[in-house]
């Protein structure tokens, strides 16, 4: 082989060599809400202020420690029984009913009915995801990617990434916040929902998944009303419609767990077969330790049998065993009537502090003479707050 | 992209074309094949017998039959849970920065030139299997755009069975075996395994176990990594490497690490599962991480970037406390030395049951060579016992071994080991 030849193969070699299977990866853009933190933390101006990120603070800015978990975790940490093996796939056992009972209650006919399950996931996220893996590979048709999976307009930015991560292809808004009267859009919703002529393909098919918030709507703060929840069920058992309710601040939004539970219990009561994704992040303030559950109710105990052997299938090549502090922690508190106690007067603190602070920013924005109504401030609930303010 | 229903068990299931009136949702679900671990493990649970034993688990043993918490971690969990300073903020979405800073470390060793030409990140991940489906996943975004990159991905023959439906979960779908542990060699046979990776198409990704093969515990040695990464260098072909249980083989981060130091050494760009449960005992924590290491630095702000955007539809953020553990010791010496103690002490204790066995076996004129049982390291090994002798031991000894012959060599203990070796010589000399 001449020289020159050699050379260029040489050199050919060498290009492919140094190129990486990498080369094409395009750049990801940043996670809007943890830029804006990242922003904030390069931002030196001595007043600023971090609004964008859902964690409770307390007047020091920090996230609070709740009692009953410093508690727990000592009990915990002192404790020589425990068993240190992998958890099961789905999760720690006690963990997963005692999440679902908190949603559904003590009494709920589902749960006697045995048809009621949990998974344990990472967080509110993993729950949505191992739910929406599941849906996409077997609701509506097997592997169906097509089926519409409604989200509200605005949502968590994340719904959409969840659910199109899990395959989906078709992921809508359905309408929801009213900017003209800073409120529930509850007619736009309404139509979404109902299938007014057959030419309006837009409407929601049967089978559609649907995303509701179960209480403090995030971003908006605002939910439905009990008769508004009445008049959605209605429609959506009659369409058919999947309901996958996010509920990541029971307890949180108005201090009560039963109250912050009805729409998912009157769903339930209403004969719906429904995933709720649980987050026990914010009421438990246990941000790191990624404590979540996909609680399951299904028509039966022999089809809940089967879905679970599914979702089993779905962590075990995601996750395939979740981490134990964060659920034994929320099960020990849960499962114990003292500390349970103990931990609804805590969420009912963090509920009351984000109450007054609403009160006392409209206040504050009334007396400063800030243009404008604020009663949607008080009127909204949980942590967020729509305020209205333009992008400017 | 995945093609609907391929993955093996999604195939057979009928496409519903028709829903009529209210379908439940699990109305299409058939009733899925269970892993044979989990088949393995119910059948061990619901059987009776006094003498029952169960070889094929994974995590590490102590004499006593019981998983334990290293007291080291049990005394630092104390710490930290008296910590005024900790605050249980979310962790950054790809992990402990402290964390994943000493697990690339353990990795790749200090003077690593990759981390110093910045070529390299780390993922903190909830546990070995998510760092593995976060890696395929990277892996499938890297060709996938607009463009559809599914394989192939050559797993070891065998390899563990839940490696296959971790890519397959991430779309990949094209997966293929290459040979590995040879029966009859009882060990690692390298020609057949270089002809098969010959013979891979470029830009295949290549899963190999750096230490503690599972499930057969024979690992290659250093001159058959080299000659086999040459062979993937010139066959464009790329290392995703396996790391689960550093240091339970030779009781040294560095020696069971050399694999991934090396590979690093050459210039390659690779993947790296770690996880961290077996050498500290927390198996319950889920302490993961993916190591990363890219040809030049501007392709790792890129890959970052997407490993965030992916992990943010998965987990979001992983979990902290078994991280926190791990990073303690690991950054300080004190506890770095009592560790290693407490990793010797295992490390030397499987050897000792491989020593006791093979010699047991010896004794009892057991056909059969033993020696890879002594040639080998760590927590797993083939006894090369066939599909039929290995139903033997469980049907008629109560002896539960995974289904290749595999076993787990810390679930042997003082109390058990003569009925094993007597159970084993049993099922080689009765004619089935």
């Amino acid at each position: 082989m001449d020289a020159s030849l050699r050379r260029l193969k040489r050199d050919h070699l060498a290009l492919h060599l140094a190129m990486s299977i990498f080369s094409d990866v395009p750049q990801a853009p940043p996670v809007a809400v943890f830029k804006l933190t990242a922003d904030f933390r390069e931002d030196s101006h001595p007043q600023k202020v971090n609004l964008g990120v859902g964690a409770y603070r307390t007047d020091d800015c920090q996230p609070w420690v709740l009692p009953v978990v410093k508690k727990v975790e000592r009990l915990i940490v002192e404790d020589d029984s425990l068993n240190h093996e992998y958890l099961p796939i789905l999760g720690l056992p006690e963990f997963r009913s005692a999440s679902s009972k908190v949603a559904l209650g003590d009494d709920s006919p589902a749960i006697k009915e045995n048809r009621v399950g949990g998974v344990q996931c990472l967080g509110g996220t993993g729950a949505l995801r191992i739910g929406a893996e599941f849906l996409r590979r077997w609701h509506n048709g097997v592997n169906n990617t097509a089926t519409p999976v409604y989200v509200s307009a605005p949502t968590w930015e994340n719904h959409n990434s969840v659910f199109s991560d899990a395959g989906f292809k078709d992921i809508r808004p359905y309408h929801y916040w009213d900017a003209a009267n800073r409120g529930l859009d509850l007619a736009g919703l309404l139509d979404d929902l109902e299938v007014m002529s057959d030419e309006l393909l837009d409407k929601a098919p049967e089978h559609s998944i649907f995303v509701l918030h179960a209480c403090a709507h995030n971003p908006t703060g605002t939910d439905p009303t009990q008769e508004q929840w009445k008049k959605i069920a209605e429609i959506m058992k009659r369409r058919n419609l999947f309901v996958f309710f996010d509920s990541a601040y029971q307890g949180f939004a108005s201090g009560s767990l039963e109250k912050d539970a009805w729409a998912i219990r009157y769903f339930v009561s209403e004969g719906f077969e429904l995933f709720v994704a649980q987050s026990f992040s914010k009421n438990f303030g246990l941000y790191n330790e990624r404590v979540g559950n996909l609680t399951v109710v299904a028509k039966d105990s022999e089809n809940l049998t089967r879905i679970l052997s599914q979702m089993e299938k779905i962590v075990r090549t995601t996750w395939s065993n979740p981490p134990s502090q964060g659920a034994r922690i929320v099960s020990k508190t849960l499962n114990c009537p003292e500390l349970f106690a103990e931990w609804k007067g805590n969420v009912k603190t963090m509920a009351d502090r984000v109450l007054l602070m609403r009160d006392q920013l409209k206040t504050k924005l009334q007396e400063l003479g800030t243009p404008g109504t604020w009663d949607h401030i008080t009127q909204q609930i949980g942590m967020f707050s729509f305020t209205g303010l333009n992008r400017e | 992209m995945s093609e609907p229903g391929s993955s093996p068990d999604e195939r057979g299931v009928n496409q519903n074309g028709d829903p009529g009136g209210k379908l439940s949702v699990s109305g299409s679900t058939h009733t899925p094949a269970e892993s044979p671990e989990t088949r393995l493990l119910s059948a061990f649970k619901t059987d009776g017998h006094a003498r029952k034993v169960y070889l094929a688990g994974r995590e590490y043993y102590s004499e006593d039959g019981k998983t334990f918490e290293l007291r080291l971690v049990g005394k630092i969990k104390q710490q930290l849970s008296s910590d005024p300073t900790l605050r249980p903020e979310y962790p950054p979405s790809l992990g402990l920065t402290e964390f994943t800073r000493r697990a690339t470390e353990a990795a790749l060793g200090r003077s690593s030139h990759a981390v110093m030409e910045n070529r390299v990140f780390g993922v903190q991940t909830p546990g070995f299997t998510a760092a593995v489906r976060l890696g395929a996943e990277l892996l499938k975004h890297c060709f996938d755009d607009g463009a559809t990159w599914c394989g192939p991905v050559y797993l070891s023959s065998p390899c563990d069975d839940s490696l296959a439906g971790i890519f397959q979960a991430a779309g990949i779908q094209d997966i293929r075996k290459y040979y590995y542990w040879d029966d009859r060699r009882r060990g690692v046979c390298l020609e057949k395994l270089l002809q098969d990776l010959e013979r891979a198409p470029e830009q295949s990704v290549v899963v190999l176990s750096a230490s503690g093969h599972y499930p057969t515990g024979a690992d290659l040695s250093q001159h058959q990594w080299s000659v086999i990464t040459q062979l993937i260098t010139r066959r464009r072909l790329f290392p995703f490497l396996l790391l689960p249980a550093q240091a339970l083989c030779y009781g040294d981060l560095e020696r069971d690490g050399w694999p991934v130091q090396y590979c690093a050494s050459q210039g390659m760009e690779l993947l790296c599962a770690q996880a961290f449960s077996h050498c500290f005992g927390l198996y319950g924590e889920a302490v993961g991480h993916l190591l990363c290491v890219s040809k030049q630095s501007s392709l790792r702000l890129s890959l970052q970037a997407q490993a965030d955007k992916t992990v943010g539809s998965l987990w979001a953020q992983p979990s902290a406390q078994g991280a926190h553990v791990v990073a303690t010791v690991l950054c300080n010496p004190a506890h770095l030395v009592e560790w290693e103690g407490d990793v010797k002490h295992i490390v030397e204790r499987c050897m000792l049951i491989r020593i006791i066995l093979k010699e047991r076996l010896r004794l009892l004129g057991t056909p059969g060579c033993w020696d890879h049982l002594t040639q080998q390291r760590g927590l797993y090994c083939c006894t090369g016992l066939n599909g039929q002798q290995v139903e033997f031991l469980s049907t008629w000894r109560h002896i539960y071994l995974l289904p290749g012959g595999c076993l787990n060599i810390s679930a042997i203990n003082g109390r058990n080991l003569d009925y094993i070796t007597e159970s084993i010589h049993l099922a080689l000399t009765t004619s089935l």
